[in-house]
């Protein structure tokens, strides 16, 4: 897990060391140009001028420090921008992932009763549509559905500035209405592919002999099929939620953007725009944390469900 | 393909074959013509369609249908149905050329960590989890914010970023074939380990090689799509994101501004989604016999 930040970290670097212009180049653009002297001093301040190597040591030692660098354009520290905003995308993304699992598993569990009912056909539908729907189209859907024609949502952030006083659950379900729409968006790209996944895995389960004895001693049909053929047939589905972690932070991004979510991905939309590297750097390797942290938990899962598993 | 006369292939069917079973599906027939009529309208397109897609032709938010444009205009007043086919240029070109390179690149990597084994298959395919870990929308992000939003920076970003499924799927594949008889005689016959690499073992690896590249194309144009969507595409080219996100904040006003790249893309996704389906179905003969 650490190796995999490292990696990431020196990754960094080497794209800042490649990419055409250095630091010194967008400050002496934003005062409005610098002469070969200035610019000189400016790159012996940034260490610029010292050998290749020791340069990335001071970058990863840096940011083992916790020092991301400044933010040209909000001129704080990257890492406190990115720590206001961490948890608005952490909540997001571990919210919709699990939100995905709970109706994926559900529906294919549901799915598996009868295998060539509608409700098969509904899942394979969904994912067809979680594949081919970009998430920020489907976002924008919902939100002109649900927030404008029909006004059940709000609009865009986190909170509803005009709730100033009132006691924990009041901001609760504040936060619970404005994360209804995103959490939904983001999580009707995975749902479908975790269902197909628990149906198939359910349809095996369900013909093995384990079952069968299940059946035999006179178990109930709810206790057979929640106790002892779900229980057997999560791992793949668990292990294929791991994987997806990636793809369900930069889905993330996308969603944060069209919902103002004020989280990692609006950081990520205005930094673009306003062409400020340190805090995308810092981002990046944020969101690989959450990613690493993402797979740990799923790890534990795994084990969890089957004691076999060592990690 | 090369052909290999002298050597039994167990995992190829003969093409005549798959192209068979292929046609025979009619979801894959479907969605490869929709798939040609985009990438007609896309190249051939414009030729019948002249109006520039950056040209300011009429009023803002003209609604579809009326003043003779289809689809109505934009937020500047740009024609909309020739955003649609430009973009449609865009998106295949993309689409396409970025999936090849995660296939070169992941096929490299797969074939040379699965034939060669221990340390190099170790390194690789430390390299391979690690692409799987980081979040690739914002690492493409990173690159194309860099190096610049170009056509070429945008298709190199996104294919270094999507490499790692191709890359495993064809591993897995090498493990398997790398230890059948054919390959044994191949390689007592002579042949050197490039040779078998990439004239006896890959040929055989190609068929679910080929359906996750299919799948890679569709997931490049959302990819690009995303891109755009957030303003990084190449400021001289149209594409269909870079519409959604021009448009994204006046959806009260016109809100077909949105939807209609939207389904552009959604309908050219499903379409190559549909192919890849017909693709697995006619190369893998172990599904087909179900």
């Amino acid at each position: 897990m650490l190796l995999v930040l490292l990696v990431v970290v020196i990754l960094n670097f080497l794209m800042l060391h490649l990419a055409p212009g250095d630091i010194a180049d967008t400050i002496a653009q934003t005062m409005g140009g610098a002469d070969e002297q200035d610019m000189a001093e400016l790159r012996k301040q940034y260490g610029l001028d010292q050998p290749f190597f020791i340069q990335l040591f001071n970058y990863v030692v840096r940011v083992a420090l916790l020092d991301f660098g400044q933010s040209h354009f909000y001129n704080l520290p990257v890492f406190d921008l990115i720590m206001e905003r961490f948890p608005a995308t952490l909540l997001l993304v571990f919210s919709a992932q699990i939100l995905s699992l709970f109706v994926g598993i559900l529906l294919g569990v549901y799915a598996a009763q009868n295998p060539n009912g509608l409700s098969s056909l509904f899942v394979n539908m969904f994912s067809l549509f979680g594949y081919a729907a970009p998430v920020f189209w489907t976002g924008i859907l919902l939100l002109i559905a649900f927030s404008l024609h029909i006004p059940i949502f709000p609009v865009s952030g986190m909170r509803d500035i005009t709730i100033e006083s009132g006691n924990f659950f009041v901001h609760f379900f504040d936060v619970l209405k404005h994360l209804f729409l995103p959490m939904i968006t983001l999580a009707s790209i995975f749902f479908a592919y975790y269902s197909r996944l628990c149906r198939a895995s359910m349809l095996e389960v369900l013909g093995a002999d384990f079952v069968r004895t299940a059946k035999a001693k006179g178990l109930s049909k709810k206790n057979v099929l929640l106790k002892h053929a779900l229980k057997n047939s999560l791992s793949p589905v668990i292990t294929f939620a791991g994987l997806s972690f990636s793809a369900v932070v930069s889905g993330a991004i996308l969603v944060e953007t069209v919902y103002s979510w004020p989280g990692l991905g609006t950081l990520a939309f205005n930094s673009i725009i306003s062409r400020d590297t340190p805090v995308l750097l810092g981002i990046l390797i944020f969101s690989t944390l959450m990613v690493t942290v993402g797979n740990l938990l799923t790890d534990l899962t795994l084990k969890a469900l089957d004691p076999r598993i060592k990690i | 393909m090369l052909e290999n006369e002298e050597i039994e292939e167990p995992t190829i069917k003969p093409v005549k074959e798959i192209f068979l079973t292929f046609f025979k599906s009619y979801s894959a027939v479907t969605g490869l013509i929709i798939l040609i009529g985009i990438a007609v309208m896309g190249f051939i397109g414009p030729l019948f369609y002249p109006t520039d897609p950056f040209d300011m032709v009429w009023m803002p938010f003209s609604p579809p249908g009326t003043d003779g444009f289809l689809l109505g205009t934009d937020y500047l007043g740009r024609d909309i149905l020739s955003q649609i086919i430009n973009g449609a240029r865009v998106s295949i070109a993309i689409g396409f050329s970025a999936a090849l390179v995660s296939c070169f690149i992941g096929v490299g990597i797969g074939s040379f960590a699965g034939f060669y084994g221990g340390w190099v298959e170790e390194t690789l395919m430390r390299l391979t989890e690690f692409f799987q870990v980081l979040p690739t929308l914002l690492f493409a992000m990173v690159i194309v914010a860099l190096f610049g939003s170009s056509v070429l920076s945008i298709t190199l970003a996104i294919g270094a970023v999507s490499w790692a499924s191709v890359a495993r799927i064809t591993r897995s594949e090498f493990l398997r074939i790398k230890e059948l008889d054919f390959v044994l005689a191949s390689r007592a016959s002579g042949s050197n380990n490039l040779a078998l690499i990439f004239r006896v073992i890959l040929p055989n690896a190609a068929a679910p090689i080929i359906v996750q590249s299919a799948l890679l194309v569709g997931a490049a144009i959302t990819f690009e799509a995303g891109l755009a969507f957030l303003g990084l595409s190449d400021p001289n080219v149209i594409s269909w994101g870079q519409v959604i996100g021009s448009n994204r904040i006046y959806i009260l006003d016109a809100t077909y501004t949105v939807t209609i790249p939207g389904i552009a893309i959604f309908i050219t996704v499903l379409a190559i989604s549909l192919v890849g389906d017909g693709l697995n179905d006619a190369l893998n003969p172990k599904l087909r016999s179900r």
